[in-house]
């Protein structure tokens, strides 16, 4: 009786009969206030909403910790080949030995500020490159009439049906100085001698903004496609030229979508591994690079996870800017 | 009266749709002119051609004298205000404004002074600062009115311009968009569905219908002597009965109508045909409604009242007349109580004076 009064939601579903057997464990076993709870506030809205939680949480936030303990350990030739953290010291003592040298190493040496430095700057310019040739193929694409869009949008798309390892190379075979490129300037006798592409920077931008491009038109469109042309129109009615119209009217009005593609594109080229590899230089290597030669080639796992740690606060900040942004946007949508 | 606004056989065509067929029009400086029409009628095209955004397949546009072909929109000397407002949703109330002047590379002392101004002329000061998503329908309204206003365009161009208002504020923005216009002594060009807006803001209307200008008059012309059943229908509500022309002499016709069952005497002449098929259009406000017959041969007819419908300054009465057809009629409601009102199912008489009905060729 009381607890009919107490728990009312428990109760009205025990007497309903409509109990499934793992929920009937619970009802049984828990505290009824824990099941009155689990009934009146999990509504399947939350049980949606905390399914792409509990993955993250699993696959991303979990491995970033082993990582993060990883990088505080001492490294060891042994398997695995790191030291615990935790260790028996004997006479009842559990020692946590947190070393900070990985860290320090990578301030001593400056092959990695070097690497950090100019894998931003490789990202930053191939983030501008792609913003300033996807803008207008966004716009472009906005403004053509529905059949168009779609055949356009999809040509957008279609590279990523082709392996993107397999495209890499394709570049190898147009860059080199032996490859398409050179061959046909040579034949036209623009130039005498092929010129040097492969393994410059010049090489790693193109490898780069080729593979992004579409991270930066498709969230452009996305934003292009939903203006209000009556504003554009507005803006001409009041005595504003087309290019005065376009930097005071679509340019701000693009500012979300121009945010979201540069950081779609400069945070993944930042980590970029295979196209620096394929196409760049050997004597400057980008942080990717680093960090797989520290797991792989040297077999230095903390200090590995200390670059990879690193990595992820240098990113990090601009992910936290992108979702101010975002939430910023979504106000004044409201 | 001076002439603003000239359009020469205008006509768009969107593929084969014919949206504006062959429209010519004058009009005159200072004045009012509503286009009214049903969705689709071509109204929104036409005002589109006159602000620069579309232009015509044929025909020629002349604002102030000066033929608009090939002038762009940013160039020519008219502004609009649009349906949806167009407000920039980046920018402030004052920014929205201030973007028309800042156009005219004026200095920025005289764009705060007129900003200023206009704001205090549609009440809206207090709200400068702040975004269009932040302020209701009524308010955007006002901003988009002052921005296309702030610039002194001799013509202004409106697009649906209370569309998105209810009624009570509806009705005062009319008049305060009349009160704006007396003052600033700009052209107004306003297009509009709504037949109640035509009629208290325009000095004369244009009907349009399927992209074809069918009558250009005043506000009472377009009521009380529309010409064409069209516009009779179109413009507030109507009884139209077909009938035969039976007397057609200088001072007066008779017609026969088998649908009303009863003879139309109307004190004017016509040019038709004797025995021409013609249409008699009979307001409802101008019908009597009565229970004893009153003394006339014509212009008079018996029901019974089917439906009643109080609407406060009046009541509406629908009559089933003997020949099955039913009829409109209103009365105002003068007094506020009445022991002896005409209820359902009652029978009555219905008459109407000479000249009150309309006699309709087309």
């Amino acid at each position: 009786m009381s607890n009919d009064r107490h728990y009312p939601a428990l109760s009205a579903r025990l007497a309903s009969g409509r109990v499934g057997p793992l929920w009937a464990l619970l009802f049984r076993l828990a505290p009824p206030r824990w099941s009155e709870y689990v009934l009146t506030h999990w509504t399947g809205k939350k049980l949606v909403i905390a399914m792409p939680y509990l993955w993250l949480l699993l696959f991303f936030l979990v491995p970033f910790l082993i990582v993060f303990k990883i990088s505080f350990s001492e490294a060891r030739i042994a398997m695995p080949p790191y030291a615990p953290l935790l260790e028996w010291a004997g006479n009842q003592v559990v020692a946590i030995k947190l070393n900070m040298g990985n860290y320090a190493f990578l301030l001593t040496d400056d092959l990695y500020a070097t690497s950090y430095l100019y894998s931003v700057r490789v990202a930053a310019i191939s983030a501008l490159l792609c913003l300033l040739i996807g803008y207008p193929m966004a716009y472009a694409i906005a403004r053509s009439t529905p059949t168009w869009r779609s055949v356009f949008l999809l040509l957008v798309i279609l590279p990523f049906w082709t392996s993107f390892l397999l495209r890499v190379y394709a570049w190898i075979g147009l860059l080199k100085s032996n490859g398409v490129i050179n061959n046909v300037l040579m034949a036209l006798g623009v130039i005498d001698t092929p010129i040097t592409m492969m393994q410059t920077d010049f090489a790693v931008y193109i490898g780069i903004v080729y593979s992004y491009l579409p991270f930066m038109i498709l969230p452009l469109y996305a934003n292009l496609e939903k203006h209000d042309q009556t504003l554009v129109e507005a803006a001409a009615d009041l005595g504003a030229r087309p290019l005065k119209t376009f930097l005071r009217v679509t340019l701000p009005l693009s500012f979300p979508g121009i945010v979201a593609g540069v950081l779609l594109v400069f945070i993944p080229a930042v980590g970029e591994y295979v196209i620096p590899s394929l196409l760049g230089r050997a004597d400057q290597l980008m942080i990717g690079r680093v960090l797989a030669d520290e797991f792989f080639s040297n077999r230095d796992w903390p200090v590995a996870s200390a670059v990879a740690i690193c990595m992820l606060i240098l990113l990090v900040a601009p992910i936290m800017v992108f979702q101010r942004i975002q939430s910023r946007e979504l106000e004044a949508r409201r | 009266m001076h002439e603003y606004v000239r359009l020469d056989g205008v006509t768009k065509k969107f593929g084969d749709f014919v949206a504006v067929n062959n429209v010519t029009l004058s009009i005159n400086q200072g004045e009012i002119f509503c286009l009214l029409g049903g969705s689709g009628c071509g109204k929104t095209t036409l005002l589109r051609m006159l602000a620069g955004f579309d232009a015509p397949t044929s025909g020629s546009i002349f604002i102030d004298g000066q033929d608009m072909a090939g002038i762009p929109a940013y160039e020519r000397p008219a502004n609009m205000m649009f349906q949806s407002y167009a407000l920039f949703p980046h920018m402030t109330a004052w920014k929205n404004i201030a973007f028309g002047l800042e156009q005219e590379k004026l200095s920025r002392a005289e764009i705060g002074k007129r900003v200023g101004a206009i704001l205090d002329i549609v009440k809206m000061t207090p709200y400068a600062q702040r975004k269009p998503h932040q302020l209701s329908g009524g308010q955007r309204q006002r901003i988009a009115l002052a921005r296309s206003l702030v610039k002194r365009p001799k013509l202004l161009l409106l697009d649906e311009p209370l569309g998105a208002l209810d009624k009570k504020l509806r009705e005062q923005t009319q008049f305060e968009l009349l009160g704006i216009q007396e003052s600033l002594g700009v052209t107004f060009i306003v297009v509009t569905h709504d037949q109640e807006e035509a009629m208290t803001l325009a000095t004369r209307i244009g009907v349009m219908n399927r992209g074809e200008i069918v009558q250009v008059g005043t506000p009472p012309d377009i009521y009380e002597f529309p010409s064409s059943r069209f516009v009779a229908d179109f413009i507030g509500s109507v009884n139209m009965f077909e009938g035969r022309l039976i007397e057609d002499e200088p001072d007066h016709v008779r017609i026969r109508s088998d649908e009303l069952g009863a003879h139309v005497y109307v004190d004017h002449g016509i040019s038709a045909a004797p025995g021409a098929t013609v249409w008699t259009a009979i307001r409802p406000e101008k019908i009597n409604i009565a229970r004893e017959r009153p003394a006339s041969e014509d212009n008079l007819v018996h029901g019974i009242v089917k439906e009643i419908a109080y609407m406060g300054d009046m009541s509406m009465y629908l009559v089933q007349i003997d020949s099955g057809r039913m009829m409109r009629v209103t009365r105002p409601n003068i007094v506020r109580q009445s022991e002896d009102r005409i209820s359902w199912d009652e029978a009555v008489w219905l008459s109407w004076h000479s000249s009150s009905a309309i006699v309709l060729t087309q």
